[in-house]
C-alpha cells in the first residue's frame, strides 16, 4: 500500500473522469475537423446532402484558393491543352487560370504583422519589465495599473479616435500602422507576464555579476535575459497569436495593401454562391500553424493563460 | 567568455559614450527602459481615448473632414439614451453576456474538477480542449455559418441525429428565436477552456492536507466538496468570469461574422452597433459618445464586481 493517500481518487473515479473528459475534447474537435476535412473536398461533397464524413480527397479548394479563375470553351481548352496539375484541376471544371489570388499576399501580411508586432512588444515589454522588476519607480503600482487597463477598452471604442490619428498620420492601411498598433495592445500583457517571469529570477545572479565588474547593461544582457529566456518565448508566442488573430482594427483600418488574412478568409466567395473548399482551405492554412504551436508548446502556453489568475 | 554581438558593439562604442552608459544611474536605466512602453500606450490608448471624449460632445462626421464641427453638448448621449435601438441591442448583449457566463462557468469548472482526478492521458485531453480559444474568432465564426447551413450543415445533422428533426427544418443563423443562442453556443465551445483553465489553477493550489483533515474527521466527499473545494476555487471561478465578461462585453469579430448582428438586429451586440453607427453611418460624434457610455458601463460594472472578488477574497 505503499505510496497510497486518501485523498487519491479511486480508479473508478479516474476513468469515468477520463472518458467524460475525452468525450467533451472530442466534441471540442470536430468542428475544427470539419474544417480541415472540408479544404480537401470537392464543391459537391462540401455540400452533399446527408453531410460526407468519407469522400475522396482533392486538392481543387487549394487551387481555388490560391488563383484567379476564368470560364473556357472546350475549344480553348483543346487549344491550350492543361500543363500541370493545378491547370488540370482547374480544366475538369472548364475554367483555365487567369492569375493568382490576393491570398498569398495576405498570408504574408499576417506574418510580417504579426512577426513585427511581436518583436516589438517582446522588447519593450522585457525592458519595462525588468524596470519594474529591479528598481525603485516612483508610482510603480499606478503605472502598473495603468498598463493593465489599457487592455480593458472595447477595439470599437478606441478605433474611431486610431482611424482619425492613421489617417492624420498616412498610417493607414500601412504595414507599420498596423504593427504600431497591435504592439501597444499587447504591451500590457507582455508587461505582466514579463514581469513575473523576471521577478522569479534572484537578484544574486546579477550583484555576483555587478561585483565581477560588468555594468548594469552587460548584467541584463548577459545574466537576466538568457534566465528569462523561456518566459521571453511564451510571452512572445502569447503576442503572436494575438496579432495573427486580431480581426476588430484590422478591418477597420485595412483595406488593401496591408491587410490580414482574418479580414480577408470571410470574403473569400466562389463563382455561383460561396466556395466552402476555398474558405475551409484558407482557414486550414490559418489556423493549422497555431494549433501545432499549442499543442507543442502546451506547457509554456496553459502557464500563461492562468497567470494572470494565480499572480493576483 | 565568449566574444558575444554585445561585446562587440562594446569594443567599437566610442570611449566618451561608454563612459556615460557605464556611469549612468539605476533611475535614468529604469526610466530609459520604461519610458517608450509607456509612451506607446499614452499614443494608442490614453490619447484616444480623451478625443473620443472630445468628439461625443460634438456632431463631427468623418467622411466628411471639411465641415464644419459644431459643439452640441449633451445632445449626442440624449439622443442614443433615448433611443429604443440602443436598448435593443443592450438587451442582445446582456442575453449574451448571462448565458455565455453561464453555460461555460458550468462546463468550466465541472471539467476542471474531472480533470483534476489526474487520469492517464490528462494533458493529452486538456490540450485539445484548449484548442479552439487559440483561433481566429473572426475566421471560425465565419466557418461556423457553413457548420450551421440548414441540411448541408454538420450542426443541423447532428443535432437531427438526436432530436429526430428535419435537419433542413431550422436554421441557427436565421431564425429571430434561434440566432440569439447560435452565438451562445459558438462562444462556449470556443471559451470555455478559458474557465477551466484557471479553475484548474484554483483546484490545483488547494493543499491536499486540507482534504486529509478533511478525511480524518470522517467528512463525507459531498460535504467536503462543498465546504472546502467550492469556497477555495470561487476567488478563481470569479476572477474567470471577470475575464470573460469584459470580453464578452466588448465581443465583435465572432458574432459580426456569424449572424452579422442578424436576423434583423437579434444578435446586434452594442459592439456592432457601434461599428455601424461610427463606420457605416459615419456619424462619429454620435458614435463616440455611444463608445463613451459602453466604456463607463464596462468599469462601472467591473469595479463594482472587483469590489465584490476583493470581499470573497479577504474571506
Amino acid at each position: 500500500m505503499s505510496g497510497y493517500s486518501i485523498t487519491e481518487p479511486s480508479r473508478r473515479t479516474k476513468w469515468l473522469a477520463g472518458v467524460l473528459v475525452a468525450a467533451y475534447a472530442v466534441i471540442t474537435l470536430i468542428p475544427l475537423l470539419w474544417i480541415i476535412a472540408t479544404g480537401f473536398k470537392s464543391n459537391t461533397d462540401a455540400i452533399a446532402y446527408p453531410p460526407k464524413v468519407v469522400f475522396t480527397p482533392t486538392l481543387e479548394g487549394y487551387v481555388n484558393l490560391f488563383t484567379v479563375q476564368n470560364r473556357a470553351t472546350p475549344a480553348q481548352l483543346a487549344e491550350n491543352p492543361p500543363e500541370t496539375w493545378y491547370d488540370r484541376i482547374v480544366a475538369d471544371r472548364g475554367m483555365v487560370i487567369s492569375g493568382p489570388s490576393r491570398f498569398g499576399e495576405r498570408f504574408i501580411n499576417s506574418v510580417i504583422i504579426g512577426f513585427g508586432s511581436t518583436f516589438l512588444s517582446v522588447l519593450l515589454g522585457t525592458l519595462a519589465a525588468y524596470a519594474f522588476s529591479r528598481y525603485r519607480v516612483p508610482l510603480k503600482d499606478d503605472l502598473l495599473f495603468f498598463i493593465l487597463s489599457t487592455r480593458m477598452m472595447p477595439p470599437i471604442a478606441v478605433a474611431i479616435p486610431i482611424f482619425l490619428m492613421f489617417r492624420w498620420a498616412g498610417l493607414s492601411d500601412t504595414h507599420a500602422g498596423m504593427i504600431l498598433l497591435y504592439t501597444a495592445v499587447n504591451l500590457s500583457l507582455a508587461v505582466w507576464l514579463l514581469k513575473g517571469f523576471i521577478d522569479e529570477i534572484p537578484r544574486e545572479y546579477e550583484e555576483a555579476a555587478l561585483i565581477d565588474g560588468y555594468t548594469r547593461f552587460q548584467a541584463f544582457v548577459k545574466i537576466v535575459l538568457p534566465q528569462a529566456a523561456t518566459g521571453i518565448a511564451s510571452t512572445a508566442i502569447f503576442c503572436l497569436i494575438f496579432a495573427w488573430n486580431e480581426y476588430a482594427f484590422a478591418v477597420l483600418l485595412t483595406s488593401g495593401t496591408a491587410q490580414t488574412a482574418p479580414p480577408f478568409i470571410p470574403t473569400i466567395i466562389g463563382v455561383g454562391g460561396r466556395d466552402w473548399p476555398a474558405v475551409a482551405a484558407g482557414a486550414t492554412l490559418f489556423l493549422v500553424p497555431v494549433m501545432v504551436f499549442t499543442i507543442l508548446l502546451r506547457r509554456h502556453l496553459l502557464r500563461g493563460i492562468t497567470f494572470g489568475a494565480v499572480r493576483k | 567568455m565568449s566574444d558575444t554581438a554585445i561585446d562587440r558593439i562594446a569594443r567599437r562604442t566610442p570611449p566618451h559614450i561608454a563612459r556615460r552608459v557605464r556611469g549612468l544611474s539605476d533611475r535614468a536605466i529604469a526610466w530609459i527602459f520604461i519610458t517608450p512602453t509607456i509612451l506607446l500606450l499614452l499614443a494608442v490608448n490614453i490619447f484616444p481615448l480623451i478625443w473620443t471624449v472630445w468628439l461625443s460632445f460634438t456632431n463631427y462626421r468623418a467622411n466628411r473632414p471639411g465641415a464644419e464641427v459644431q459643439w452640441v453638448g449633451l445632445q449626442n448621449y440624449q439622443r442614443i439614451l433615448g433611443n429604443p435601438e440602443t436598448w435593443q441591442s443592450m438587451q442582445a448583449t446582456a442575453h449574451f453576456l448571462l448565458w455565455t457566463l453561464a453555460l461555460q462557468v458550468a462546463i468550466g469548472f465541472a471539467l476542471a474538477w474531472l480533470i483534476n482526478a489526474r487520469f492517464r492521458g490528462s494533458d493529452l485531453w486538456t490540450t485539445i480542449i484548449v484548442l479552439p480559444m487559440m483561433l481566429s474568432p473572426a475566421v471560425v465564426g465565419n466557418f461556423w455559418t457553413f457548420l450551421y447551413q440548414p441540411q448541408i450543415g454538420i450542426f443541423n445533422s447532428v443535432v437531427a441525429f438526436l432530436t429526430g428533426a428535419d435537419p433542413a427544418g431550422f436554421s441557427m443563423i436565421g431564425d429571430v428565436r434561434l440566432a440569439p443562442w447560435a452565438i451562445v453556443i459558438v462562444d462556449t465551445w470556443m471559451w470555455t477552456p478559458f474557465v477551466m483553465l484557471i479553475c484548474l489553477a484554483g483546484l490545483r493550489s488547494i493543499p491536499p492536507s486540507i482534504y486529509e483533515a478533511a478525511e480524518c474527521d470522517r467528512a463525507s466527499k459531498w460535504r467536503q466538496f462543498w465546504t472546502i473545494t467550492l469556497p477555495m476555487v470561487l476567488p478563481f471561478l470569479m476572477l474567470a468570469v471577470l475575464f470573460r465578461g469584459i470580453e464578452n462585453f466588448k465581443m465583435f469579430d465572432l458574432v459580426v461574422q456569424l449572424t452579422g448582428g442578424g436576423p434583423g438586429s437579434t444578435t446586434e451586440l452594442t459592439s456592432i452597433n457601434l461599428k455601424r453607427e461610427a463606420f457605416e453611418k459615419w456619424r462619429t460624434g454620435f458614435a463616440s459618445a455611444y463608445a463613451v457610455i459602453l466604456f463607463v458601463t464596462v468599469f462601472g460594472l467591473a469595479s463594482i464586481y472587483v469590489k465584490a472578488l476583493n470581499r470573497v477574497k479577504a474571506r
